[in-house]
């Protein structure tokens, strides 16, 4: 080391040096101080429109706001589909500080069984983002939710959480035509608008729920929240609230739904019914049921796959999907075809042996009684239901007029306006035989298609709209299920009804409505055994539809198989003749003879739904006659 | 008598009144007046960032007290006495600095702390931000002026050695304002540009070695720096959210307590390293000119009080310290402003936080002694 020369002159150069230096750094720090500013008013100024865009998209979450479903009523505002509050209890673990504590709190206050202890723990550690809450129970009753009110205080972070699911309470008789909600599935989002499904969970699968998805789902709504960075909503900042879905009124009748349900108790079958005049379906059973409830949650596989394997198929609508041979009770129809085509008059005879031949075959149609019913007439062939005369009046008429004047009364078409999934039956022809087996048509083929049989196939809802097209005098309204849609009335005309059936002469349509009325009421009527003691003029025709094919039910043990190869029992009936207030179709598959097994039932349905307003119209008759006589004798009086 | 006896009290108590000024107490009214400023305004913000807690506010309100009594006190030192004491403190560092390494305390990824248990925590690294300059001014001022390469060559010795030391444990932020308050010692000593041209070219060239020689996470920084959208949700989240932050303020800002970005926690370690984002969002471009305009008053006085020191140790002491305060502001604004990478540097006098704050008032105090002494001293 040097020694130390502190002289003033030094001293004085140093801090010469030092000034100088410190100006050149003051310099130094302004600039580079000047730099810093000029990037925050590159920030702040230039770029802020920007980051003040990227500031509100990190704060502001957009939270879709599901409407509630629309409910749906019967006719007479009975509630058949509602929306049921559930409360489900979550966690969110964010905020529950020791999990395990809670749940212990949780299984403690509850009285939890022990299996459920470990799916509780499971549940609470599901991988969700941060914040959302983990769901631990659902259907939470009203106990539980008191208890866990009480001890709020002590489980942080757990929340009761309401949430409405759909419920039917009437289950099974009404669960075909209504159908269900179910979570929506892939499937489903191909139909649907999924911004407007975003925050919906459930959605129409199959009736009702499904046709009038669209009005009973509403508009969802929106609400903008503000959220931190972990993606907690901290407060709403606007919204348009959703708008509810409608509520539907059904033109069904609740009452008359759940007594044909009771009729056909133990039975496969099905029963329509429907109002002429409107179109409106009063009842469509269909049956054995199921619980729908069951599906809106869920339904596990063990139970579902019960239900489809289930050989009683009561996943099937048969009232409108079904479809079997009309049989015997396309006789009316066939006669009004008859006298249209001019190939009948009413007084006509056609002499029964008990059998029909074609000419130059020896193969023998047999009527159903094997040693005939004699000379009949249009009427009579009707009435006693006979083969013979319709083998002959089939022969004559051909399979093409045949077929298109059956179209004209429904046919192999669906018609119906507002019922999912419809069947459209079949209606054979010509053209469709080629078609299908590449086969020429058969006049033997006639012969069967002319009482309703063979290839000739029909649901029950369309049975039933034949009956009361016929009912009209043939004049045409579509069968629906919906009344009021929110606050449009579902009332005819409609779009696309089919044109009316016209006879040359209307008085025909008379002679059909007696002849039919003489099944119930004539001394040789199929249906007399069900039309003693009746009130009012009642209509109707059997059929009996034989089951000749084993199909695929040839796995069977003998006893089922042998029950189920039992004819259907048929029968489609309408009343009061003269002003027609309900038509309807019952059939009970493997039932046997529709007169015995069959007509009962029309006739209990038919009095259910009579009966009661006439009643009351008779009141109102004996009401007004009591007004008119006491106001006569005051007259008389004065 | 009476008014005799009277006068003389009267007297007496106004001799002492003017003997108790600013220079015997040692402090510096512009400077304390600067600091105050700016400490009280970084309450204000630290409020509004640490989600209107009083206990942070009351927290680094206590330290600041603390801190300014310990400048206080280090202010009443003559110059002299430090600069005979900087060797002896220099070693005592060093060798905290190498327990450090050997029973440091581990704290997320780092081993900075020295712990005596129960008594106190603290990290020796920060004492290093006074004995450097302290040890290379002392050195200098000995030495013939301006220092040629020898005496550089004994500074880069006395300052690699510390510093390779903290850059181990890692803490880039703190090894990096060492190395910024010897090299500062050397600038203002008179190192002729040429040297400093030569030594830039150096440190261009070691630049790949640096890099080689750089923890994950630090690499990590350095390129998420480069390109903060590369890993929008991990590394670089902290700096888009900053910029956001910074930008959406505006020329006025949200208003206090008004920022989302903030408030809504969007901004990472908004009380403590990003807190200017804070202000910045809640202020706009008004409050950080105002900010900024402190700093520079407040570092322009400082460089101020070092060329009036009386000696050169107390001038390059003074010099060095308020230009490693300097860089410690300019690092953070540019790394929360993304024009730096993310190093751990907070933004003085107002992020939350522990031994940095003392340090920095100790070094005031320091300033404040090397001003005020002069006239003092006995020659």
């Amino acid at each position: 080391m040097r020694p130390r020369r502190a002289t003033l002159k030094d001293s004085e150069q140093q801090a010469r040096i030092f000034r100088h230096r410190s100006i050149v750094a003051a310099f130094f720090v302004l600039i580079m101080f000047s730099g810093l500013i000029g990037r925050m008013v590159w920030l702040q100024v230039v770029q802020h429109d920007i980051f003040i865009t990227r500031s509100d998209k990190n704060r502001m979450r957009v939270e879709p706001l599901p409407p509630n479903r629309g409910l749906i009523f019967d006719r007479n505002h009975d509630v058949v589909a509602e929306n049921r509050p559930t409360y489900n209890l979550t966690l969110v673990r964010e905020q529950a500080g020791d999990v395990s504590q809670t749940i212990a709190r949780l299984i403690d206050i509850l009285d939890l069984p022990p299996e459920e202890h470990d799916v509780l723990a499971q549940r609470s550690r599901e991988r969700l983002r941060s914040y959302e809450p983990a769901l631990l129970l659902s259907d939470l009753n009203e106990g539980q939710i008191a208890r866990i009110a009480v001890n709020r205080y002590r489980l942080p972070g757990v929340e009761v959480e309401a949430q409405l699911i759909r419920y039917y309470p009437d289950g099974e008789w009404m669960s075909h035509v209504l159908g269900y909600v179910g979570r929506i599935s892939q499937e489903d989002q191909q139909r649907i608008d999924t911004s407007n499904y975003a925050g919906t969970h459930f959605i129409g699968k199959t009736g009702i729920e499904r046709f009038y998805e669209d009005e009973l789902h509403g508009q969802a709504g929106v609400r903008r929240v503000e959220t931190n960075a972990r993606g907690r909503a901290l407060r709403e900042i606007d919204r348009t609230p959703p708008q509810p879905g409608k509520n539907l009124t059904l033109t069904l009748d609740s009452k008359l739904q759940k007594l044909g349900h009771e009729l056909l108790k133990g039975k496969r079958g099905a029963i329509v019914a429907i109002e002429p005049a409107s179109g409106a379906i009063l009842a469509m059973v269909s049956e054995p049921g199921f619980d729908n409830n069951k599906f809106v949650t869920g339904i596990d596989t063990k139970s579902y796959a019960a239900l489809r394997d289930d050989v009683d198929m009561p996943l099937y609508n048969r009232a409108s999907r079904g479809q079997y041979p009309p049989a015997s009770t396309v006789k009316p129809y066939m006669a009004s075809a008859g006298l249209e085509y001019g190939l009948i008059q009413p007084s006509d005879t056609v002499y029964d042996p008990g059998y029909y031949q074609l000419p130059n075959d020896s193969r023998r149609y047999r009527n159903w009684l094997r040693w005939g019913h004699g000379r009949v007439d249009m009427k009579r062939a009707i009435t006693v239901s006979n083969d013979t005369y319709f083998f002959s009046l089939a022969h004559r008429m051909g399979i093409d007029r045949l077929s298109e004047f059956m179209h004209k009364y429904g046919f192999g078409e669906d018609h119906s306006l507002d019922v999912w999934g419809a069947g459209s039956g079949l209606m054979p022809s010509r053209d469709w035989k080629r078609g299908r087996y590449n086969q020429a048509w058969y006049p033997g083929e006639t012969l069967s298609v002319g009482i309703g049989q063979g290839y000739w196939l029909a649901t029950p809802l369309q049975m039933a709209t034949a009956v009361a097209v016929l009912a009209n005098d043939g004049k045409w309204v579509r069968p629906h299920l919906a009344m009021q849609v929110g606050d449009e009335k579902i009332a005819p005309p409609f779009e696309n009804t089919p044109d009316d059936v016209e006879l040359d002469n209307p008085r025909w349509w008379d002679l059909i409505h007696q002849a039919m009325e003489n099944v119930m009421s004539g001394s040789e009527g199929s249906g007399r055994a069900s039309g003693r003691n009746l009130q009012y003029r009642m209509a109707g025709k059997s059929g009996t539809a034989q089951v000749f094919t084993l199909g695929q039910k040839e796995k069977y043990n003998a006893a089922e198989l042998e029950e189920r190869l039992h004819d259907h029992a048929l029968f489609t009936a309408y009343a009061p003749v003269d002003d027609p207030k309900i038509a309807l179709a019952v059939i009970i598959e493997n039932g046997g003879g529709g007169s015995k097994v069959a007509a009962p039932i029309a006739r209990e349905m038919l009095d259910a739904w009579i009966l009661p307003s006439m009643k009351s119209s008779e009141e109102a008759q004996r009401h007004a006659q009591q007004n008119e006589s006491a106001a006569q004798q005051i007259v008389t009086g004065d | 008598m009476m008014m005799d006896y009277w006068q003389r009290v009267y007297r007496r108590s106004r001799r002492q009144y003017q003997r108790l000024s600013w220079r015997t107490l040692h402090l510096d009214p512009w400077l304390l007046l600067a600091l105050l400023t700016i400490v009280a305004g970084g309450l204000i913000v630290l409020y509004s960032a640490g989600g209107e807690s009083t206990h942070l506010v009351e927290a680094q309100a206590l330290r600041f007290a603390a801190a300014f009594l310990i400048m206080l006190l280090i202010a009443q030192f003559s110059p002299r006495t430090m600069q005979r004491f900087a060797w002896f403190f220099y070693v005592v560092v060093i060798l905290m600095l190498v327990a450090v390494d050997v029973i440091g305390t581990h704290a997320m990824g780092a081993q900075r702390w020295l712990t005596i248990p129960g008594v106190i925590r603290f990290q020796p690294s920060e004492l290093m931000k006074l004995a450097m300059p302290m040890t290379i001014a002392a050195y200098l001022s000995r030495r013939v002026l301006p220092p040629g390469w020898l005496d550089l060559l004994v500074c880069l010795l006395l300052m690699g050695f510390p510093v390779a030391l903290i850059a181990n444990q890692p803490d880039l932020g703190t090894s990096m304002l060492v190395t910024a308050s010897a090299v500062f010692v050397i600038l203002l000593a008179g190192l002729s540009w040429r040297f400093v041209a030569v030594c830039a070219g150096f440190g261009i060239a070691a630049m790949p070695l640096l890099w080689f020689n750089m923890h994950q996470y630090q690499r990590q920084r350095v390129l998420t720096f480069l390109n903060p959208e590369s890993d929008p949700l991990g590394t670089g989240w902290n700096i888009i959210q900053s910029k956001t932050a910074i930008g959406s303020g505006g020329i006025h800002g949200k208003g206090w307590m008004q920022g989302t970005q903030s408030q809504l926690e969007f901004l990472p370690e908004r009380h403590t390293d990003f807190i200017v984002a804070v202000l910045a969002e809640e202020f706009g471009l008004i409050g950080m000119a105002v900010l900024m305009s402190c700093y520079l008053l407040l570092i322009w006085r400082g460089l101020y009080m070092a060329t009036q020191a009386h000696d050169t140790f107390g001038r390059l002491l003074g010099g060095s310290l308020i230009l490693t305060f300097f860089v410690y502001v300019f690092v953070n604004v540019g790394m929360v402003s993304g024009v730096l990478p993310v190093v751990g540097v907070p933004l003085p006098l107002i992020s939350y936080g522990g031994t940095a704050s003392v340090t920095l008032m100790a070094g005031f105090g320091m300033l404040m002694a090397v001003f005020t002494h002069h006239k003092t001293t006995p020659r």
